[in-house]
């Protein structure tokens, strides 16, 4: 735009542009920037009146845990390599080390490796450096920025959130899967069929699409509670319960994410031309054939965005889950609800917040890692209508 | 074009998940409404006896406990009620006594309607101001230099990619008590400020979270948007001496109009089902939605039972608002579609 001189600006609307943007910038990000803050403070910090206290810790620091100007400068050091070889070194070992077509797989343990190697340095090896050379350095290692991850190590530790975070791992893992099998199926199906049939299935999806969930788990509710004994006859013995199934959530989750996902996915199949399939039906291949030798090769882009959104449905979902599993096998987002009932210490309350961080700190990497198809998938159902 | 077959072929598993999990729970539903189970109860002479001085001393009473079934469950029995859930939840009765007596602010006391009354007006509050938020920090953004447009849509992203509850939780935490935000509101106003003390402040905290939360969404759409407005029409607009509000209001907005359409439609259809912010705030003793009441029908009371009838009437009256939330957007896809196809 600035290249026309018609379209140049006057100073003062450029200014109150980049002020507004400025403004919707911090807006954005404050509450997540300091909820964070406040998970690593001690609870007289993470709820004093100043913001100052807040940001520096003096509570914090004078129990003893805080951090030299050293500690940051290395600290923050290893964060900043961390993400940046993820971007830049870290597809490139993978790509060297995982076999021929066990690429995905090879990105699933390549993170995983990197992720372990990033908490054994950071947790491991960092202090260990960290503390001769505090006091060596005089006046650069006295701590002055009051910091403690006890609340962190309390929520994983103490209250073992780590298993709300396994089931919150198998729900998401398996809403992902299925519903992209699932949906892709269905996506390229409805996609290559201009019938009348096919419109009225995606109208009735967006009908589905509208409905509040609670609706839905009044009718799952009775059902799987007695699931045992309606089913006997069929099944005989071996008849499960569905409340508290993980299993049960999850097809629960991938049918209540299915209109939005064949939605996405049509669109996403109609960008491929249909005389890429309609060449490979002339050199003889059946329709299945054609997906699966050609379609198949060039979908990834649309299947990886909409992957995303259905990891987004399964993370997120508090009603659903909240409703359906039992506190056994509870996940992460309803387990936090856990908290408010017994929030009675402001120490309980600097726990919820330090759960709250844990939830949000993958969503942050996911972002992080694939914010163009996020962008492209916002967009891909909007343009097409 | 593909044979019915392939093409069913093609559908039939996200049909059968969407038939099993979707439209045979509806019916359900719409069974359960008129149906009460509850347990079988039975009048029994039960003894209780307490250590007393010298002998015990045992009271004999008739008590109505559930009946115990052979296999050590509560034996209930289902009924057809017709509409008393719906009179339940509706409770109609209180509604005329209200008008009657001329306080027909007391309507808002019962449950329903008063989540009723906080779904529909935060529908319809948010859908303008996220609209116009999305589209201004869409103007800025795409006026902004090229070097910082990235980091803009990553920081936006992030209110819109976060967990809703954990969302609201975050500025929940701003707030709550002398949170920091409300101790410098405290600060600036010389008086005490509790925001979570009365339904208005809490409502305010919640248009804006929820601003706050899908204002990204309608951001990057109208963004995508704006790199496909025509220069030469916005050319010849400066030529004809349109002044920069004119070109937004008759050259952009246009061009803009369906995704306008698109994010209205998804955004009506998302708040209606507000939720979450309920849970986030803690907000149930003074504002509540119509999700959230099924939710709350739902979860076991203090001894275990979940109203189901009641919840299942509550859902079948939070459809028909999805009615005619639907009505016409659906009414124009057909004539869309019918102009299309012939």
């Amino acid at each position: 735009m600035s290249t026309s001189r018609a379209m140049r600006q006057s100073f003062a609307l450029r200014f109150s542009s980049s002020a507004f943007l400025i403004f919707w910038v911090v807006i954005a990000s404050f509450p997540i920037l300091w909820i964070t803050v406040m998970s690593f403070k001690s609870p007289v910090d993470a709820f004093a009146d100043n913001p100052l206290d807040v940001i520096m810790g003096p509570n914090t620091l004078s129990r003893g845990d805080g951090l030299s100007v050293i500690d940051i400068v290395l600290g923050l050091a290893v964060i900043f390599f961390t993400l940046r070889w993820m971007f830049t070194r870290l597809p490139g070992w993978i790509d060297s080390y995982s076999p021929a077509g066990l690429k995905v797989l090879g990105w699933v343990v390549g993170a995983a490796v990197y992720a372990i190697a990033f908490l054994v340095v950071f947790f491991g090896i960092l202090p260990l450096i960290l503390e001769p050379l505090n006091s060596i350095l005089g006046p650069l290692g006295e701590p002055f920025l009051g910091l403690t991850t006890q609340h962190y190590v309390a929520v994983w530790g103490e209250n073992e959130f780590y298993r709300n975070f396994g089931n919150s791992m198998l729900v998401t893992a398996g809403v992902v899967t299925i519903s992209l099998t699932v949906g892709t199926l269905a996506g390229y199906g409805l996609a290559r069929s201009g019938s009348d049939l096919a419109f009225w299935l995606l109208i009735l999806a967006l009908i589905f699409r509208a409905l509040p969930h609670s609706v839905l788990v009044a009718g799952y509710l009775p059902w799987f509670i007695n699931s045992a004994e309606i089913l006997r006859p069929i099944f005989g013995d071996v008849s499960p319960t569905l409340y508290g199934q993980p299993w049960a959530v999850i097809a629960v989750l991938v049918a209540i994410n299915q209109p939005f996902t064949i939605w996405m996915l049509r669109s996403f199949f109609q960008n491929i031309p249909a005389e890429l399939d309609e060449a490979a039906r002339v050199d003889g291949c059946s329709h299945f054939q054609a997906f699966r030798r050609v379609i198949m090769p060039v979908m990834w882009p649309g299947v990886i965005t909409t992957g995303l959104f259905s990891f987004l449905l399964g993370y997120n979902d508090f009603l659903v889950t909240s409703l359906l599993l039992d506190a056994q096998n509870q996940t992460m987002v309803p387990a936090i609800a856990g908290y408010f009932n017994r929030e009675t210490t402001t120490t309980d309350q600097v726990e919820a917040v330090a759960a709250a961080v844990s939830i949000t700190a993958p969503l942050f990497l996911l972002v992080m890692v694939f914010q163009r198809q996020i962008v492209s998938g916002l967009t891909a159902g909007a343009v097409k209508g | 074009m593909m044979k019915f077959k392939t093409f069913f072929a093609f559908v039939a598993p996200s049909v059968f998940m969407m038939v099993l999990f979707i439209a045979l729970p509806l019916v359900s539903v719409f069974i359960q409404s008129f149906q009460i189970t509850q347990p079988v109860m039975q009048q029994m002479e039960v003894e209780t006896c307490t250590p007393g001085f010298i002998t015990q001393t045992c009271v004999t009473e008739v008590k109505t406990i559930p009946t115990i079934g052979e296999d050590g469950k509560v034996i209930t029995t289902t009924e057809w009620v017709g509409f008393e859930s719906y009179r339940n939840v509706l409770q109609m009765d209180k509604v005329w006594d209200a008008v009657a007596s001329g306080n027909v602010k007391d309507i808002l006391q019962i449950d329903f309607w008063k989540a009723l009354r906080f779904t529909l007006m935060f529908t319809l509050l948010t859908l303008p101001l996220v609209i116009g938020v999305g589209l201004l920090i869409a103007l800025t953004v795409n006026n902004a230099a090229k070097a910082v447009r990235g980091p803009v849509i990553f920081i936006s992203l992030l209110p819109f990619i976060i967990t809703p509850v954990i969302g609201s939780l975050s500025i929940y935490w701003l707030f709550v008590g002398d949170g920091i935000l409300t101790a410098m509101m405290e600060r600036w106003t010389g008086t005490n400020i509790s925001m979570f003390a009365q339904a208005w402040t809490i409502e305010l905290l919640m248009y804006f979270y929820r601003v706050w939360h899908v204002a990204p969404f309608a951001f990057v759409i109208f963004y995508a948007g704006l790199q496909t407005v025509n220069m030469d029409t916005l050319e010849s607009a400066v030529i004809d001496g349109a002044s920069r509000w004119e070109r937004l209001r008759h050259v952009i907005i246009p061009h803009l109009m369906p995704l306008i359409v698109f994010i209205a439609l998804i955004h009506l259809m998302d708040c209606y089902r507000v939720f979450e912010e309920i849970i986030g705030f803690r907000s149930q003793a003074h504002v509540i939605s119509l999700q959230w009441l099924t939710f709350d029908f739902l979860t076991p009371d203090d001894a275990g039972n979940r109203a189901i009838a009641r919840a299942s009437a509550s859902a079948m009256l939070t459809m028909i608002g999805i009615v005619f939330l639907l009505i016409l957007p659906l009414r124009r896809t057909w004539r869309d579609h019918k102009g299309s196809a012939h």
